[in-house]
């Protein structure tokens, strides 16, 4: 490891870039939901029947999850040498 | 020799390892892995080794298809285990690992309760040299913890099996289904080893502290062990199903806020199991196949995303999300490597985990399990989010650390790239897998329907964290420990120990004093009468010693005259 190497910049360091991968995400998943449309569905549930239901699904237990963990920390969360002190 | 435990072939084998040298050491090591894998190749269904001691009828090695696909996939593992810690020079641990290896697979094959127990307890004593082969009090005291609740597991599965015994004679470890004393232990004792909700927490707690290899080789065995063994004992068995479901979703919320990113891989390693044990509590042969088929693909991209946190362990010295960052830019074969474990983990089309957790979820669906079904779908998207995008996030991306280090040993990454070529391999072509599960099947994985409801899953839960992330809503790594239920036996009972003691103590005290104060008078007494100036004592002179013996002598005599 060379410090060329440690200068060099990658393409993902711009920002820019960063931005570019985010709106191929939207893009995709816009695809997707178009695609929902297309597929002849069968599931077992009805709930499957809805439309653009696992995309939906997926978007809100994730964002419920994250806020669900992020408030357990404040009940959870001890300083890293919680257990050595005096176990 | 065919008929030969295949698990005999790396106990036995491990044991002259320390005695090689350098490259002969290499190729040996290398060697048992695929010899075992040949000997389980060679096994025909059937039983062998059936022996008779004290009136108990013991099957060594029993052979069907179950038993098969646990007995191939554990060589695998064993065997990417070996090749991934090549460079490290611990007798120690490659005799344990092989060991650990050896016993698990001896126990897949376990035809009776008592194999099963001897080869469970051989794997506990085994793995434990995994963790304190790190060589600090840390470690020691994590696998001092693991020990108890392992051979605990190990002395509730013999207390099940003399009870069942003594119920209905027989030792087969066969169908045994839950409702009575006997096999309701056993069920427990499978229950700790495979990590149900509240006896989970030994795993989260020790792989963490277990060494760079330990952790991969820990992965692979114990608790799929525990899998095969609740399929066999257990299946159909219906609130396995709702136990499954709890244990998929609940570690899912911890992988979120932790940052010790192998233990983020522990909860979700435990999210895993929960598919699988929901797999097991459906029972219908489907599900069984879902659960052998996912306990197969799992060994192998959770091998390989311990491997790839190990070799950011190894290089940087440190696996703390709030430590790393921008690890691409230096390792970027290792990077590659972690997120192919990541896409199969979090079951992307292509790869290895959408052909078999599809399995599992179709078997749900079918028997109607709604609930069950919605929690699991819950738990696909949330791994995806905390194993899929986060590991692979904070280690390699994020903002970038400054830390720069050299790529993975060779052997590491050669060992990545078998297991990484494993779970695409699976995942594109999953017919020869198909082929080995336990019941004939008849899926299709890849149709338009399933693709698409997969991707749209998969692809708005990755837009939810982009999301969470560029708004600042997604919470930080932050260095820190998260309460679990190891909590009651690391800080509750203790600190009820020593509250109770507090109350006792005065009448502790009290009963201490009055016992010093009898010994110290005992030790006045006795030095009255045997000290120096004592009358027992002295030093006595050779003539009264002489007169002392003679009156002796008269006495005797007379004692003989009369």
């Amino acid at each position: 490891m060379t410090d060329r190497d440690k200068d060099r910049t990658y393409w993902l360091d711009d920002p820019a870039n960063v931005k570019k991968i985010v709106w191929a995400l939207v893009a995709v998943c816009a695809l997707l939901i178009g695609a929902d449309l297309l597929i002849h569905k069968h599931g077992y549930f009805e709930v499957e029947g809805y439309f653009g239901f696992y995309g939906f699904y997926g978007f809100v237990v994730c964002v419920g999850l994250v806020l669900a963990a992020k408030a357990l920390r404040v009940i959870l969360m001890r300083p890293e040498d919680y257990y050595d002190s005096d176990d | 020799m065919t008929s030969l435990s295949p698990g005999l072939i790396l106990i036995l084998g491990a044991l002259p390892v320390p005695l090689l040298r350098g490259q002969a050491r290499n190729l040996y090591m290398l060697a048992l892995p695929i010899l075992a894998l040949a000997g389980v190749l060679l096994l025909e269904p059937g039983s062998y080794w059936q022996l008779s001691v004290l009136g108990i009828e013991l099957e060594i090695v029993r052979v069907d298809r179950l038993s098969t696909i646990f007995g191939i996939i554990f060589c695998i593992a064993a065997g990417l285990g070996v090749l991934y810690s090549l460079h490290d020079r611990d007798p120690v641990q490659q005799v344990a690992g092989l060991i650990y290896a050896g016993a698990a697979i001896g126990a897949v094959f376990a035809g009776d309760l008592v194999t099963l127990f001897v080869f469970w307890e051989l794997t506990a004593i085994a793995s434990v040299f995994l963790i304190w082969a790190r060589r600090s009090e840390r470690s020691y005291r994590a696998g001092m913890r693991y020990l108890i609740i392992q051979v605990g597991s190990g002395v509730l599965l013999l207390a099940g099996a003399i009870v069942h015994f003594d119920a209905t004679g027989s030792l087969a470890f066969g169908e045994l289904g839950l409702g009575s004393l006997g096999t309701n232990l056993i069920f427990l004792a499978f229950g700790i080893k495979c990590a149900f909700p509240l006896l989970h927490n030994w795993l989260q707690d020790a792989y963490p502290e277990a060494t760079v290899s330990g952790a991969v080789i820990l992965s692979s065995f114990t608790t799929k062990l525990a899998v095969y063994s609740l399929a066999r004992g257990f299946p159909g068995t219906e609130i396995l199903i709702y136990i499954g479901a709890a244990m998929a979703a609940f570690p899912i919320f911890y992988a979120v806020i932790e940052n010790d990113l192998r233990r983020v891989l522990a909860y979700s390693l435990n999210n895993q199991l929960g598919f699988m044990v929901a797999g097991v509590g459906v029972g219908t042969q489907l599900a069984l196949n879902g659960t052998a088929a996912h306990a197969f693909c799992h060994i192998i991209y959770k091998s390989l995303l311990f491997m790839s946190m190990g070799a950011v362990l190894h290089r940087t010295g440190t696996i703390k999300g709030s430590e790393l960052g921008g690890l691409y830019k230096s390792m970027p074969w290792t990077a590659g490597f972690c997120i192919v474990g990541a896409a199969s983990i979090s079951a992307f089309p292509l790869f290895s985990g959408f052909v078999s957790k599809s399995l599992i979820l179709s078997a749900v669906a079918e028997e109607g399990y709604f609930v069950p079904w919605l929690i699991l779908l819950f738990a696909s998207a949330g791994v995806l989010h905390k194993t899929g995008i986060k590991v692979p996030f904070y280690a390699f991306f994020a903002h970038d650390s400054g830390i720069r280090v050299k790529e993975a040993p060779r052997n590491m990454l050669a060992a990545m790239a078998i297991a990484a070529f494993l779970c695409i391999g699976i995942g594109v072509y999953p017919a020869p897998l198909y082929a080995l599960l336990p019941f004939d099947l008849d899926y299709h994985p890849y149709t338009g329907e399933h693709v698409v409801t997969q991707l749209q899953l998969l692809l708005f839960s990755a837009l939810a964290f982009t999301w969470l992330m560029r708004t600042g809503l997604y919470p930080p790594e932050l260095r820190s420990v998260n309460l679990d239920s190891d909590w009651v036996y690391r800080r509750a009972l203790p600190r009820l120990i020593q509250g109770a003691a507090r109350i006792f103590k005065p009448l502790e005290m009290g009963l201490r004093q009055a016992g010093l104060r009898a010994v110290y008078a005992l030790i006045l007494r006795t030095e009255r009468h045997h000290g120096p100036t004592g009358i027992l004592g002295r030093t006595w002179t050779t003539g009264d010693t002489v007169m002392w013996v003679a009156i002796l002598l008269g006495v005797y005599l007379i004692l003989f005259l009369l």
